[in-house]
């Protein structure tokens, strides 16, 4: 890279965005940041991690086979995830908040596995371009088309849409889902629709830090949020601020040094999540020492007679 | 069979007429006549497998009836869920949830509407009602100092009275409650009965509640419906459980011993797994 650091801040980043492959990487990774800033926070909520790694994992053979034909990569990432969505919808069980658990994620990972030796066969059909499959698994900044912006974009907002009229119905039948249903609320639809969403999240932020390292942008700034507050109202746009600050100074970082974005924001993520551990294991011991004069909170639930 | 006949009101919150219903091709009920009025506490006991849950989900429509009828806040039931809350028997909130007990309570006013929830600055008219509603029915089951705390911070007693500030918060006519007191100590048993009765009249909210012992709400009681054998006998506690009562329900000799401490035992019931241990 003939890129070189100054100390002078506003001349890096004037040099940074002189370059028109790292310009479509800032906007991809903006819209990637926000997307799944704010689709991890409930992912995270719902704990429903292992769907997401699942799609993200399925997101990668859809590309390398799609890069074989041809086609464009945003096609294999979209098709795939979107497919994979489907499919854990319709598991039994398998759209439920907090899911995933048993025989289901046996058959998962199973599937898991099988994706990514159909991917890694893909890449090597496509006459296996090495780099092609590193930038496949952890991302690059290079090579982000002005075509596939455009998709995150319209994706994005759709998705971005979708969410805010979801919302506040996700977020009930997230938490509380026995409540809801009583509610009249269909559970089970809901799921359904945030496994697509997921799809969607997963298949843009693949584009950006590859397939093994979406969890960086999709898990990591809603985890460190939720540790820093339990408002939803608050954690929701910090886990996106949390994804955007990640992602900018990560790609900004890759720029200048000799490493791949992936790593760096990933490291980055994880250093944020490490920092806001460390905090909200200092205000819960701070809150159990306030609390000492209080008799302790009830033992374990006497057994369930039944 | 109604050992204890009410005089039926007009205004009552449930009427069940000669009711019986099947799950699975096997009558679970039948010939069961309850009438719950206004701001009545009214507990449902019985054995394992009597049909109490089955009982509950018929109120809520959710469980049709094979015969007879049920009336619900003058409708058939089903058709007013809304006027309803409900508390469903559940297993605790774990540690690892992170969301405050006065979200899920503010979930519980507006959490089927579509939109996003949106910090209290941003919230406009609708939104300042819904927080006033919120903290008041915080203060009324006296969840202040924990109700900003994140929910699986909070204690078994201190998350069941935020699940009952949630099932509250729309203002129902009447409160159902599946096995509240099932995952409580002994002490916050009684401190949340004695909430629920206190929330029975001050919010004029008939109650209807099913649990395992009878012991921590007996003192707060205005009814109890015992199912037993197919059937419900419904009166004042004092007069259902007895000896007499429940031998005529169960149609087989059943004693009620009263141990040192006062609690209530009833002795000899042919299916039951000792459901009134204390």
């Amino acid at each position: 890279m003939t890129a070189h650091l100054t100390l002078n801040l506003l001349a890096d980043v004037r040099q940074l965005l002189s370059y028109h492959f790292m310009l479509n990487a800032l906007r991809a990774g903006t819209v990637v940041a926000v997307v799944s800033g704010a689709i991890g926070y409930f992912m995270v909520l719902r704990r429903q991690s292992f769907a997401g790694h699942t799609l993200a994992v399925v997101g990668f053979p859809g590309a390398a086979g799609a890069a074989w034909l041809g086609l464009a990569p945003s096609l294999g990432y979209f098709g795939f995830c979107l497919a994979a969505a489907l499919l854990i919808a319709a598991l039994p069980g398998g759209g439920r908040a907090a899911g995933g658990a048993g025989e289901e994620s046996a058959a998962i990972g199973t599937l898991q596995g099988f994706a990514l030796a159909c991917g890694f066969l893909f890449v090597s059909l496509s006459q296996g371009f090495l780099s092609g499959l590193t930038s496949l698994l952890f991302g690059s900044i290079t090579g982000i088309t002005d075509n596939q912006v455009l998709v995150l974009l319209g994706s994005g907002l759709v998705s971005l849409l979708l969410l805010a009229v979801l919302g506040r119905p996700l977020l009930f039948a997230s938490v509380d889902q026995d409540v809801a249903r009583a509610r009249g609320l269909r559970v089970r639809l809901l799921s359904a629709a945030f496994l697509l969403l997921l799809g969607v999240a997963v298949a843009g932020t693949s584009q950006v830090t590859g397939s093994l390292l979406v969890f960086a942008l999709l898990v990591a700034p809603a985890a460190t949020a939720s540790r820093l507050t339990a408002r939803p109202a608050v954690g929701l746009p910090l886990s996106i601020g949390i994804a955007l600050l990640v992602t900018w100074l990560g790609e900004a970082i890759a720029f200048y040094s000799p490493y791949q974005i992936g790593f760096w924001v990933t490291s980055l993520a994880f250093a944020a999540f490490l920092l806001a551990s460390g905090y909200q294991a200092l205000a819960d011991r701070r809150f159990r020492s306030d609390h000492r004069s209080q008799p302790a909170a009830a033992p374990l639930a006497e057994p369930v007679r039944r | 069979m109604t050992a204890v006949d009410r005089s039926p009101t007009d205004d009552a919150v449930v009427r069940m007429r000669d009711a019986a219903t099947r799950v699975g091709g096997r009558q679970i009920w039948s010939a069961v006549d309850l009438t719950i009025r206004p701001a009545e506490f009214v507990a449902v006991l019985g054995p394992n497998g009597a049909g109490k849950s089955t009982l509950l989900r018929s109120i809520l429509g959710l469980q049709p009836v094979s015969t007879g009828t049920v009336q619900v806040l003058g409708a058939p039931a089903g058709q007013q869920n809304a006027r309803i809350g409900y508390l469903p028997q559940r297993r605790a909130f774990d540690q690892s949830v992170r969301i405050r007990g006065i979200d899920l309570v503010r979930l519980g006013w507006d959490g089927d509407r579509w939109g996003f929830p949106l910090p209290g600055f941003l919230a406009g008219r609708r939104g300042r009602l819904a927080a006033e509603r919120v903290a008041e029915v915080i203060s009324l089951v006296g969840a202040e100092s924990y109700a900003h705390r994140p929910i699986g911070q909070c204690s078994g007693g201190e998350q069941q009275r935020l699940l009952i500030a949630q099932a509250l918060v729309r203002r129902p006519e009447l409160l159902i409650l599946d096995e509240p007191l099932d995952s409580l100590d002994v002490p916050n048993q009684s401190a949340v009965s004695a909430l629920i009765q206190q929330v029975c009249r001050s919010e004029n909210v008939a109650v209807l509640l099913v649990a395992h012992d009878v012991n921590p709400i007996y003192p707060y009681l205005d009814t109890v419906a015992y199912l037993a054998h197919g059937s419900v006998v419904a009166g004042p506690p004092e007069q259902v459980i007895t000896a007499e009562t429940l031998s005529m329900l169960y149609d087989t000799p059943i004693e009620v011993l009263r141990d040192r401490a006062g609690r209530l035992v009833v002795v000899g019931q042919p299916d039951s797994h000792a459901d009134h241990r204390p």
